[in-house]
């Protein structure tokens, strides 16, 4: 773009665009460092800041909550080392008010907030539940896409076309149509409250099936006719063709299976009822009933849920969006 | 050796295909089953054939449920069509942190509908939230936000000053403030992701339209709605289906941020409604009436797309 101006007004949309999407993030961080207090007087919004009053008595400075400031005395509660008020004073001290002073402090970060929202609840629990689940689930879609793939994109067999519109419309029907029916299904298999109701019915994946299917039909049919010449079999070349030469895809295909487990809440919230299987986000939701006024507390849980995702995202962030942005466009 | 040939393809197929049927297949078929018989807690009852249906039909909660369903479809759909589309162009047209601001337009995406749902109730909360304070540097009036049942038709009158007509009270008056503003955080979550697509989208048109334009004098804006528009169609198309299903589906931001569909059920949308006869009442006959409802609305939808589709293909 050549014109200045233009090129100025684009790039300032792009900014304000990009500030809306990043800005509940920031403003996600920033409160779970924040003290409720602090939350609530609503003054120091994106940057904790912290302010209290202290009683200067000769050199010994002492936190307090200052009650009242009214001609040239101070009643105040002194607090202990614990912010608790203390009980080595009288609980309304009156002071002269020139000894009692504010202190600003700017930023002042509470990582306790982390802490005190671990010891509310479980969340290392939850933590390995949902990386069990995403683990055991990324094998069997691997394995099964994989061969599912191999066999669409690279044998000839009968109603092969057939097969392969009936994978791809399943992957068009929502979750919550067939919800219900499964909740019956692994109640019938004693499966409900069993890791197997949360990782088996998952190991299926169409969209990865999709992804492998494209990227094997890309693959030089030379590859195959000198592997076949050298008598190869056809379980032969999947692992030592087609497999060596996938090494990327796969990693698309597990960072699309992690985020899908990771995130998947409504099927665990049904089909789990046992605290100790909650995965992260169920674990989650329940800690938003609990505590649902303990704001940064809330948000120290969900900054900790949404970080290892993050984390992933901007380490293979070109590759994931890249694969997005291709598995939209219809070949 | 020949009958091991005609075999082996289905062999590899088999355990995608096994766990297809059995987690997918049956119990679609299931659902439809379920729907027209008395269902205890997990025990099949008597077949009763379409009364459930009946009873859905005149449940005054079903309807308002799709009616508040079709309001965020009607709204988030559009809005997820033509925001990621000017962005997406406004990212093509740059050279320099191309690559940051995608990352940043992506963020929403890749994380947690419940996390980010928790963020957004706090972000819409009456005494300290983001959203408040924003309007206060706006200088307008806080809202309630999540506990407003009001339309947003005559709230916005009021706000400015003006009395609302009677046909405002009902359905006509809008989404509730409530509901639309679970419109604005699914908009945002999902913007991403679409602003990709169409990004790529644009790249595979070739640069040739634009100079022979640039050559007859066409201007930008002209280029985009005689150009642009026209080719990115079949992006648009796959865009509208995949945003459409998706914004049927919402369910997780109504679990988090609303009391149960609150206020006064203007934010119970189709999902939450299944949820809570299947799961809640454990009415699970009635519940797979209601999903086969949307079942067959969402079938329709696709299948209007896709007609639309072939006509208005360039």
């Amino acid at each position: 773009m050549k014109n200045p101006i233009a090129s100025t007004l684009t790039y300032i949309f792009l900014i304000i665009f990009g500030a809306v999407m990043v800005v509940p993030f920031i403003w996600m961080l920033s409160t779970s460092l924040m003290t409720q207090g602090e939350f609530n007087k609503n003054d120091s919004i994106f940057i904790p800041k912290e302010e209290y009053h202290v009683w200067k008595d000769g050199n010994v400075e002492r936190r307090v909550i200052l009650v009242q400031s009214k001609d040239g005395k101070a009643v105040i509660h002194v607090l202990d080392s614990e912010g608790q008020i203390s009980k080595d004073f009288e609980e309304y001290l009156e002071v002269p008010d020139n000894q009692v002073e504010m202190v600003r402090k700017k930023p002042s970060f509470h990582f306790e907030n982390f802490i005190n929202a671990f010891k509310k609840v479980p969340f290392a629990t939850y933590f390995a539940n949902t990386l069990y689940v995403s683990f055991f689930t990324l094998i069997g879609v691997l394995i099964s896409s994989v061969l599912a793939a191999y066999a669409f994109a690279r044998l000839e067999f009968k109603g092969k076309d057939l097969l392969f519109y009936l994978f791809l419309s399943m992957m068009m029907v929502p979750e919550p149509i067939y919800i219900i029916s499964s909740y019956i299904m692994l109640d019938k298999f004693n499966w409900l409250d069993t890791y197997n109701a949360l990782i088996i019915p998952w190991c299926v994946n169409i969209f990865t099936i999709f992804l492998f299917r494209q990227h094997f039909k890309s693959l030089p049919q030379e590859l195959f006719d000198a592997a076949s010449i050298d008598g190869c079999s056809t379980f032969g070349m999947l692992t030592r063709v087609v497999l060596p030469l996938s090494k990327g895809v796969m990693a698309t295909a597990a960072v699309f299976s992690v985020i899908g487990s990771w995130n998947s809440f409504m099927w665990p919230l049904v089909m789990t009822d046992r605290p100790e299987l909650r995965v992260l986000q169920v674990g989650l939701s329940y800690f938003n009933q609990e505590a649902s006024t303990q704001t940064t507390l809330l948000m120290a849980a969900s900054t900790f849920s949404i970080v290892p995702i993050l984390i992933i995202f901007f380490l293979a962030q070109k590759q994931i969006i890249a694969s997005y942005a291709k598995a939209g466009l219809k070949d | 050796m020949k009958t091991k040939r005609k075999i082996e393809p289905y062999l590899y197929l088999l355990p995608a295909l096994v766990l297809l049927l059995l987690f997918r297949f049956i119990p679609i078929l299931m659902s439809f089953a379920i729907s027209f018989f008395d269902f205890g807690i997990t025990n099949i009852g008597k077949f009763i054939g379409f009364g459930h249906y009946s009873r859905l039909f005149a449940d005054k909660e079903f309807w308002q449920s799709m009616g508040n369903t079709l309001w965020l479809v009607l709204i988030a759909v559009p809005a997820s069509i033509i925001l990621p589309l000017i962005f997406a162009q406004l990212l093509n047209q740059v050279e320099r942190l191309k690559g940051f601001f995608r990352t940043i337009y992506f963020m929403p995406y890749v994380t947690s509908l419940v996390a980010v749902s928790i963020v957004w109730k706090i972000i819409f909360s009456e005494q300290a939230g983001l959203a408040n304070t924003f309007l206060g540097w706006l200088g307008m009036k806080p809202q309630l936000w999540l506990a407003e049942p009001q339309g947003i038709l005559p709230l916005f009158l009021e706000n400015i000053g003006i009395t609302a007509p009677q046909w405002m009270d009902g359905w006509l008056g809008g989404p509730s403030l409530a509901l639309f503003s679970i419109i604005i955080m699914t908009v945002w979550k999902g913007l991403g992701y679409n602003t990709i697509i169409y990004l790529a989208g644009l790249q595979n048109i070739s640069k040739v339209y634009y100079e022979a334009a640039d050559i007859d004098g066409a201007g930008k804006l002209r280029q985009f709605f005689k150009i642009t528009v026209p080719l990115i169609s079949p992006t648009t198309f796959y865009v509208l289906l995949m945003t459409t299903i998706v914004s049927f589906q919402t369910f997780a931001q109504i679990y988090m941020m609303t009391d149960k569909g609150g206020p006064l059920g203007t934010t119970k949308l189709i999902v939450y409604y299944i949820y809570e006869k299947g799961f809640d009442k454990m009415d699970m006959g009635y519940a797979s009436a209601a999903a086969i409802i949307l079942f067959i609305v969402i079938l329709g939808l696709t299948m209007l797309q896709r007609r639309l589709e072939k006509t208005v293909n360039y």
